[in-house]
């Protein structure tokens, strides 16, 4: 494996990016990743699967050695180029570039008589900016917006292409043209050439992106302020534009005009989940349209030249998959998590609320609350209090404990703090409701119900200013103020402690 | 002789044929504080838009600081509309506020130290220094408002061009604009401001364009706010040149 690496690097003897040393590093990472799961597969197929991989690793074959190279070089530009067609919101239109070069490819090898290479370069760009020619005349000239336009050209020059392409395969050369892998791609099929000129385009678009970050950057952001700087923004869009138009077209053999879209955009959009710094997102796309090339290559060199383009996409979806579940900020997981945590939170809250009520109704005398008060405060049986408490007790705000055959909770000075603190943000938003904002007093409760576990210090405190520090709410109950709190925490706790904590007003 | 930030004659633009802005001769003198004022569809972003070649125009010309307006570009600053950006574009404030540096580095220069000195300096200024790293999605609208302004600053012009500053954002932070405008011009800046709120029209600008697809008046406010004048740009007499307008982009098709 280490020998891999190595013959690996001497192979491609590159270091001026540093997106190409994240692409090393991806790399290393794979061998060790995807041998595993081959691994799992010969146990489960009876072929010579092991061994396949270890022909693909050792990149013992000329046929391996391109293939490869040529899906890192593709998940490099495909990275680069998605990135920025994904935050301009023009991924229906790398969809219908990639779709409208195909009759192009087939025209190009009409013309050529065989699969050359820069024919079908040429005839691939030619259909594809054509297409782009016919999306702006359609909404130019037309009331048709232009999803339809793209839906238009995209389907209309597909169909084209597969005509040709149907032709083609009639021809007495056409069984062997190998125009069909243009559908769904076979980066086995890639030719020296091909990897050459795939080099050349990712090549390009990583120093283009190098050299003019900036330039490309406000103008996806901010159109207008590039124009105001006196910026050639539109050169550079049209620069972005050809990047993309090259990449889709090179890119077609090994993955196929049907999903090159998807190559575009599901690495990039993988990355927008796991960053929200525009070069991060470069560099995470790059390093996920690698990944998705290499492991696409792979496994369709194991299921002997199965179509590359679905198994990259397959990779990609994968990558999708795992930072839409996990993204520590966007992810479903982690926002999930996010929302129970804060149920929890509120849930205790309301339970340390009920706790400085029952003291309340004692007159704050006596230090504990007995559990059968409290639920009957709660309105709930003595044994669901019971777990309240626990819950409370599990995050160290208040003890439980047994006197004389009654069960008390006593809460510790951080929970009586917060017990206060969210009695004080009901109060003082009920009050703000009432007196401010001229609400009724009986309409304000549910609302502050749901505002005290939400309400900020700093808003507090504004809303404190903003009431002249009032001492009572609407319904005529005492309102703690934090400041008074801690002073009386500090005194009742030194020098008083039996009677427990004293209210300041007392 | 005083150099003249902004001067227009005969500028003409149109949308898709539709003329939206009829031959506008303006001369803005220096060190104002301009409102452009007039009803929706008046044409009023349409005039800044014009003025920084971000549209095309159809015919006069447009001259800042006395030349043209590529050449005088260093010397504009651009607060565009809040919304004509996506905000959950992958960038945070500073980088933000760094664009408005972008003019003055040329095709290849690199943000250097003294850049992101003047962005801190300018988010300082608007009080949003403490946001610096925050991600913009995460931003009030007031607060996306300054970070805007905090990029026109840091371009450190002379003349200021501001879509719209004053929508959707709170009463505080329209108050620190309007105070940040005043110094500015106390600078000797001179600032457009596209404004749609007449009653603080009167009190937040020196001289006002009242605007309705022409140029109905444009001088100082006192001058220029009455009943006479406003009745003009927001009164019915114009459908006419907007029917017309709509015929001329009915034959052009």
């Amino acid at each position: 494996m280490k020998l891999a690496g190595e013959s690996w690097k001497r192979f491609c003897g590159l270091s001026f990016a540093p997106a190409l040393r994240w692409a090393l590093a991806g790399v290393l990472v794979l061998l060790f990743a995807a041998s595993a799961e081959a691994a799992r597969i010969s146990d489960m197929q009876d072929t010579n699967v092991w061994e396949q991989a270890i022909r693909f690793f050792s990149l013992r074959d000329d046929v391996v050695r391109t293939a490869l190279l040529g899906s890192i070089f593709l998940g490099i530009s495909c990275g680069l180029l998605g990135s920025f067609i994904v935050v301009r919101k023009l991924s229906l239109f790398g969809d219908t570039l990639s779709h409208a070069v195909l009759p192009g490819v087939a025209i190009g090898y009409l013309v050529a008589g065989e699969k050359d290479p820069f024919a079908i370069f040429v005839g691939a760009t030619v259909a594809g900016v054509l297409g782009t020619v016919v999306v702006n005349l359609i909404k130019k000239t037309t009331h048709i917006k232009e999803d339809s336009s793209l839906g238009m050209v995209l389907a209309g020059f597909y169909g084209i292409g597969i005509v040709l392409m149907n032709r083609i395969q009639k021809l007495p050369t056409g069984t062997q043209s190998g125009v069909n892998k243009f559908l769904f791609g076979q980066a086995a099929a890639v030719s020296p050439t091909e990897v050459w000129m795939i080099a050349g385009v990712a090549v390009a678009a990583v120093l283009m992106v190098l050299l003019f970050y900036r330039q490309f950057l406000l103008g996806s952001f901010d159109i207008g302020f590039a124009r105001s700087l006196g910026l050639p923004a539109g050169l550079f869009h049209y620069l972005l534009m050809m990047l993309l138009a090259f990449t889709v077209v090179v890119s077609l053999q090994a993955v196929g005009a049907v999903l090159v879209s998807a190559m575009l955009v599901i690495p990039a959009a993988s990355a927008y989940l796991l960053t929200d710094r525009m070069h991060r997102m470069l560099v995470l796309a790059s390093v996920f349209g690698i990944f998705s090339g290499v492991l696409g290559a792979f496994f369709s060199f194991l299921g002997n030249s199965l179509p590359t383009g679905p198994l990259m996409v397959l990779a990609a979806s994968s990558i999708f998959t795992l930072s839409f579940l996990f993204s520590p900020k966007h992810g479903l997981v982690s926002r999930w998590r996010k929302r129970r945590r804060g149920q929890k939170r509120i849930e205790n809250e309301n339970t340390l609320k009920a706790i400085y009520q029952v003291r309340e109704s004692y007159g704050f005398a006596g230090e504990g609350v007995r559990v059968k008060d409290l639920a009957l405060r709660m309105g709930e049986t003595t044994d669901e209090t019971r777990r309240r408490l626990e819950k409370l007790a599990a995050v160290g705000v208040c003890d439980l404990k047994e006197i004389e055959g009654k069960s008390y909770a006593f809460l510790n000075p951080d929970g009586w703090l917060r017990a206060c603190a969210v009695v004080r943000n009901h109060r003082l938003w009920e009050l703000y409701l009432t007196n401010q904002a001229e609400y009724e007093p009986d309409h304000v409760h549910d609302d502050a119900e749901v505002i005290e576990h939400i309400l900020g210090e700093e808003t507090v405190r504004h809303l404190e200013r903003l009431l002249d520090y009032p001492a009572e709410d609407p319904h005529g109950k005492l309102i703690p103020s934090l400041a008074d709190l801690q002073r009386s925490l500090t005194k009742g706790s030194s020098e008083d402690k039996a009677t427990g904590y004293r209210m300041p007003n007392q | 002789m005083q150099e003249i930030p902004l001067e227009t004659h005969d500028l003409t633009v149109a949308y898709d044929k539709r003329p939206v802005l009829y031959g506008v001769d303006v001369q803005v003198p220096e060190g104002k504080l301009v409102g452009i004022v007039g009803p929706n569809g008046a044409g009023k972003s349409t005039l800044i838009k014009a003025i920084m070649g971000i549209v095309p125009i159809t015919g006069g010309w447009v001259k800042v600081f006395g030349e043209s307006f590529a050449r005088g570009a260093k010397r504009v600053g651009y607060v565009p509309q809040r919304e004509s950006v996506d905000w959950d574009f992958p960038v945070n404030v500073m980088d933000v506020v760094l664009m408005g540096r972008y003019g003055r580095l040329g095709l290849m220069g690199r943000v250097s130290k003294a850049d992101r000195e003047i962005a801190e300096a300018c988010l300082d200024k608007v009080g949003m220094l403490p946001y610096a790293k925050r991600q913009i999605s995460n931003l009030s609208g007031g607060q996306q408002q300054r970070v805007f302004l905090a990029r026109a600053l840091a371009q450190e012009s002379d003349l200021y061009l501001m879509d719209e500053p004053f929508v959707g954002v709170d009463a505080a932070t329209e108050a620190a604009i309007i105070e940040l405008l005043r110094e500015l011009k106390g600078r000797g800046k001179t600032i457009l401001v596209v404004h749609h709120d007449l009653p603080t029209a009167q009190t937040y600008f020196d001289m006002l364009m009242l605007l309705n697809m022409r140029l109905v008046a444009f001088g100082p406010t006192e001058e220029v706010f009455t009943q006479e004048l406003l009745q003009k740009t927001y009164g019915g007499r114009l459908t006419i040149l907007s029917e017309v307008a709509n015929t001329v982009m009915k034959e052009s098709k």
